[in-house]
């Protein structure tokens, strides 16, 4: 039974500010992406849908668009599997197993553009200590092909302990009895992984797709810090595209057209994977 | 025996993986400017501070490292208020179309905040609030809101109904109860709450960098715009980085079965 005192008025204050900030912001957004609006010159002028028409045909966004695409889908994949990996070696008992669940911890609670200046550094040509352990002469963040690479690589590594950490808290619900029960009719540990662990993780695993997948898809930090979007535009994302058009060059109109172009890509993919969840529960 | 060789040897790898590059930028942060861009890059013979004191001199950092304690304190109080104030009405009390209050909460922590940040900035301008910390803790507040009433509301719903009855034909009015009851019976969950708050008020960056261009500016800002035209101050970002990580990881290591429980808070479960 609940109370009849009427809550409106505890919720009331969140939903107020929320709406304040982010949902008025989203369609002040659009209202400012029908329009020529240049900061500096106090320019506003009604164009209508000239910055999507604009959009469909800059090839600069498009390069953005397969770099966020590209920088997503692997960084995403290599996550999963590496976070998968360690989450079932910690699942272990073994001593030093609380310190080192604190230790995997370390990368998710490092400030983001932190990580990117350390590995920036670890990553420089000539005093790197990447190139010095390969034996190799690379210059990583100032070739397109190894640039994009690097950015995934910094990003993985600072994600890969959120996934830890939730595909741990799924394998510790499931329950013992299967494990004993799938090795009494003689199943090798790679069939139990395959037929017990996994379709028993595979809700989790949804969750973690779902939190990463938006997560990298709006990349912005990382990248930003770590190369600016160079060397010729190659780790260019549309977030980082949307910034610089906002900030940089104070183009506020066009600039709101591409930063909706990221706000209609999340939430198609939230929709997306909310479907497949609530999909396969009923 | 030769397994088990193996799981340690695999377990060491992934430590490194995961704290070897702290403790590089540890290193490298009481190295000798000279010695930094030395091949092979060698642990330093003879420790300096002198980058530390650098950053604190000739980069004022002390100025930006107190504007991130007042932003992510400010953020993490305020956030907490609001947020459990409006879990408590979603729990206990009747609020119509709860589910989709809830909902509409949670969808809003999916918002890229890049889709929000021109219109932001123009109402911040227009506002006066450009360069001040004001700024930093109303969006800050604001786009943690939705992590902290998930976590609260899972769990003011697992505190028993009776105890809110009882208090209430005590003659406890529910405002009484959310301050006097609810909010010490779970002291754990707000305090696991306060430290995800924290943690992301201290790293954010978009807002910080848009929003604020020199008083107001933060740790992550002041780091990611390090001034160096030729030559990159290399010891000096490696003690700047070491001082805003320590206070995050202190944390971590102190409470990490806390953050570990509010992170899978509903994610596993719901």
């Amino acid at each position: 039974m609940k109370d009849k005192e009427r809550g409106i008025r505890y919720v009331a204050p969140s939903l107020i500010v929320l709406t304040l900030v982010t949902v008025y912001p989203v369609l002040y957004v659009f209202y400012l992406s029908l329009h020529r609006k240049l900061l500096i010159f106090n320019i506003s002028k009604f164009i209508a849908l000239d910055n999507y028409l604009f959009l469909i045909r800059d090839e600069r966004f498009w390069n953005a668009l397969r770099n966020t695409a590209y920088f997503t889908g692997l960084s995403v994949a290599l996550e999963l599997l590496l976070g998968l990996g360690i989450a079932v070696l910690l699942n272990r008992s073994f001593r030093l197993k609380g310190a080192s669940r604190a230790i995997v911890l370390i990368p998710w609670a490092i400030p983001t553009v932190v990580s990117a200046r350390m590995w920036e550094m670890m990553f420089n040509t000539d005093f790197g200590v990447i190139n010095y352990l390969l034996g190799v002469k690379i210059n990583w963040l100032g070739s397109p092909f190894w640039a994009i690479h690097a950015a995934i690589f910094v990003d993985v590594w600072k994600t890969t302990p959120f996934v830890v950490i939730l595909l741990t808290a799924g394998l510790q619900v499931i329950p013992r009895e299967l494990y004993s029960a799938a090795r009494i009719d003689g199943a090798g540990s790679w069939q139990m992984f395959r037929s017990v662990t996994l379709p028993l993780l595979l809700p989790v695993i949804l969750v973690v797709l779902l939190f990463r997948t938006l997560d990298a898809f709006r990349v912005f930090d990382a990248v930003y810090v770590l190369t600016g979007g160079g060397p010729a535009n190659s780790t260019e994302t549309v977030s980082i595209y949307a910034y610089k058009v906002l900030f940089q060059t104070l183009q506020f109109g066009y600039g709101s057209a591409l930063s909706l172009v990221v706000f209609f890509c999340t939430g198609s993919i939230g929709i997306f994977y909310i479907r497949l969840m609530t999909g396969r529960r009923t | 025996m030769m397994k088990r060789a193996g799981f340690y040897a695999l377990l060491a790898v992934v430590m490194l993986y995961c704290a070897g590059p702290l403790a590089w930028q540890l290193i490298t942060s009481i190295k000798l400017s000279g010695e930094i861009a030395v091949l092979p890059p060698l642990v330093s013979t003879n420790p300096t501070a002198a980058h530390y004191l650098s950053v604190f001199h000739d980069y004022s950092f002390a100025r930006y490292i107190l504007n991130s304690l007042i932003v992510a304190g400010s953020t993490t109080i305020l956030s907490l208020l609001l947020g459990s104030i409006c879990s408590f009405g979603l729990a206990k009390l009747r609020v119509p179309f709860a589910s989709l209050v809830l909902a509409f909460i949670l969808s809003v922590s999916m918002f890229p905040p890049i889709a929000t940040v021109s219109p932001l900035y123009i109402i911040i301008r227009t506002l006066g609030l450009r360069d001040t910390l004001a700024a930093l803790v109303m969006t800050h507040t604001v786009f943690s809101l939705p992590l902290t009433v998930w976590v609260l509301t899972n769990f003011f719903r697992t505190v028993p109904d009776d105890i809110y009855h009882a208090a209430r034909i005590d003659g406890c009015r529910p405002f009484q109860v959310y301050w006097k009851i609810m909010l010490p019976l779970s002291l754990p969950a707000v305090f696991t709450t306060a430290i995800l708050v924290f943690i992301f008020s201290w790293n954010e960056f978009l807002f910080a960098l848009t929003f604020t261009s020199a008083s107001a500016r933060t740790v992550p800002v002041a780091i990611a715009l390090f001034p160096g035209i030729h030559e990159m101050p290399w010891g000096e970002i490696a003690a700047a980085s070491v001082i805003v990580t320590l206070p995050i990881i202190l944390l971590v290591l102190l409470f990490q079965r806390k953050i570990v429980e509010g992170l899978t808070s509903g994610a596993v479960k719901g």
